[in-house]
């Protein structure tokens, strides 16, 4: 049973390398970098939310963390956003540590909107930040293209490999976190916290390690967003828009499973990103519109994920077993 | 000046505590976080704003057409949206909830430009009471009190009716309340239209005094769900005070470190309380 799981894995992260090769298209390139970019956000995300159950809804505070620290890194000194990209997952694990580690006596709902108002908390400091430009944000300036500079102007495909490698990075810390002894800590907190302390876990330790881990991917896919759109500011990168979106992407593909994110933003972002390009240009929001009703009717038709369509196709026979461990 | 400010925070305060009233129901009830409520008290100002424009009528005298308008769109929300995720797990009936305000604000934009609309004439507009040194705007006291007494009717209706005291042992426990011989399935329908009745009433009073626009049930939205879990989820009395001291905060912080740092001192007080009480104020 191991085995194949593993290859289905490979087959899928493979062809994700080739597509940009054999369709080589500017609007699909971009599509499919934001695909990654919001997948991994998914993948670090189920790791503190999947796992171990502790739902955040504040992730895009890591996600601008990662975004401002290598762009202020840049912009004032002249340092290679690769260090920055670096820095600014070492200072979002840190950051994480200190807020979250006071919130996770915290249980449930108490939990997320205690992460909801640290990130708005964050996003208000940065907005009145002068330091950092504070509401107008900063542009990158635009210098030579390269690897050392972490721009490339004359194609994509730069962008899509770096955005794929980091993506690889999240998907296999995942897979080594679940298949790892955190992993099974991590689930046995999520499933029932008293039971997993009276089995002598150290609840409150893992959690932290979750949120770090997690924090430090986020930030430096938040930096990747930034080099890659070369400018930012705090209403682009800390919004609560981006916190959901990283939650409604996990959650419409499967939460808690390695392939969820991966599913649910391959749905999720062409949708948006193409609704965006053929309705947008209108300037109404007919796109938005039509992205929320969409995703009214897959949480109500397909209340388990659209992962759960396709375990259903699996087993069909185990079908009613499935939708009476939805009920309990 | 101070008591200006403290007068004026704990006025708007009685307003955020009804729009909170609503949230607290439906998440104490069926454990779930509407994200369409800003959303839904955001179509209740548009329904006094269009009232107003075309047909000239006062938005006081609009408000139980407003109000009945958004119980059954809250209604109707459950009936064809909610129910399909009330059993699915997680963070399903989330995305349902998310979906649904992307659609209805968008909508919203969509039909009537995200411009600001303001109602210029109302029985209350430009009056003004003086207390003293203390300058009250007629708006902000009639929406004041009329959330006041709509919090109190609430209150009474779910501690004294019949209705009320089912909504509350399903709230505690929904199977024994099946098992009881209570219709679990019409005490949904009824809290998710109270807590549309909730926001009908809100937003009516609302829209005297503020602009009507697209994003504005947002901003209530994100201070109702503070609210609702500084109170302790699904207790009523905890969301009254929770919206009083979320308005009294929000006011002296704008006061005394500048506007654009009231609602992150809003967001501290409330991460500072739940050090102290993790299951909010009157949470057990």
């Amino acid at each position: 049973m191991k085995k194949p799981k593993i290859n289905t894995l490979m087959v899928i992260l493979l062809s994700i390398l080739i597509l940009p090769f054999i369709y080589t298209n500017n609007n699909f390139c971009h599509i499919l970098i934001l695909f990654l970019i919001f997948a991994g956000l998914g993948e670090a995300w189920n790791i503190i939310t999947g796992f171990a159950g502790q739902t955040s809804f504040g992730h895009a505070a890591f996600f601008g963390i990662g975004a401002y620290t290598s762009t202020v890194l840049f912009y004032k000194f002249h340092i290679s956003p690769w260090f920055g990209m670096i820095m600014g997952a070492f200072l979002a694990a840190i950051i994480s540590a200190l807020v979250s580690y006071p919130c996770f006596k915290l249980k449930g709902h108490y939990f997320a909107i205690a992460t909801l108002a640290i990130a708005e908390i964050i996003k208000q400091i940065f907005v009145s930040w002068d330091y950092v430009e504070g509401a107008t944000g900063i542009s990158i300036p635009i210098v030579e293209e390269g690897i050392y500079n972490f721009q490339f102007h004359s194609s994509k495909i730069p962008y899509f490999l770096i955005a794929y490698i980091l993506f690889l990075a999240v998907v296999y810390t995942a897979k080594a976190i679940e298949k790892n002894r955190m992993g099974y800590y991590l689930k046995a907190i999520r499933d029932s916290h008293e039971a997993a302390e009276a089995l002598g876990i150290n609840t409150t330790i893992y959690k932290l390690y979750a949120m770090m881990i997690s924090a430090a991917f986020t930030a430096s896919l938040g930096t990747l967003y930034a080099q890659y759109i070369l400018y930012i500011d705090p209403f682009m990168v800390f919004p609560l828009e981006i916190s959901m979106k990283i939650v409604l992407l996990t959650v419409l593909g499967g939460i808690g499973s390695i392939y969820g994110p991966i599913i649910g933003a391959a749905v999720l972002i062409p949708l948006s990103e193409y609704t965006r390009i053929i309705l947008g240009g209108t300037g109404k929001g007919i796109d938005l519109i039509i992205f929320g009703a969409l995703i009214v009717i897959i949480a109500c038709y397909e209340p388990n994920g659209i992962i759960g369509i396709l375990k259903q196709k699996r087993k069909k026979g185990e079908h009613i077993h499935a939708k009476a461990k939805a009920l309990s | 000046m101070l008591g200006q400010v403290i007068i004026s925070g704990v006025l708007i305060g009685f307003v955020y505590s009804l729009v909170a009233v609503g949230l607290t129901l439906i998440w104490g009830v069926m454990d779930i976080i509407n994200f369409a409520h800003g959303e839904f008290l955001m179509i209740s100002m548009y329904t006094a704003f269009w009232m107003y424009a075309i047909f000239k009528l006062d938005p006081l005298l609009t408000l139980p057409i407003a109000s009945f308008f958004i119980f059954v769109i809250s209604f109707l929300t459950y009936k064809l949206i909610i129910k399909k995720v009330l059993d699915a797990p997680g963070l399903t009936a989330l995305l349902a909830t998310f979906g649904l305000s992307l659609f209805i604000r968008n909508l919203a934009q969509f039909l009537w430009t995200p411009n600001y609309r303001f109602i210029t004439e109302s029985f209350v507009a430009d009056k003004k009471v003086a207390m003293g040194p203390v300058i009250i705007g007629m708006p902000q006291l009639v929406a004041a009190f009329g959330s006041i007494l709509m919090t109190v009717i609430i209150f009474y209706f779910v501690k004294k009716t019949k209705m009320g005291m089912a909504i509350q042992a399903t709230a505690l426990d929904r199977d024994t309340a099946k098992l009881m011989g209570i219709d679990t399935e019409k005490v949904y329908a009824v809290t998710f239209g109270i807590s549309g009745i909730c926001v009908g009433v809100a937003g009516t009073l609302l829209s005297t005094f503020f602009p009507v626009y697209p994003e504005a049930g947002a901003l209530y939205s994100l201070l109702a769900f503070v609210i609702v879990a500084f109170g302790g989820f699904g207790n009523i009395q905890g969301a009254l005070l929770g919206g009083i001291i979320v308005g009294l905060t929000e006011s002296l912080g704008g006061f005394f470190l500048g506007t654009q740092f009231k609602y992150a001192v809003v967001f501290l007080l409330y991460l500072l309380v739940l050090q102290f009480r993790p299951k909010g104020l009157f949470g057990w």
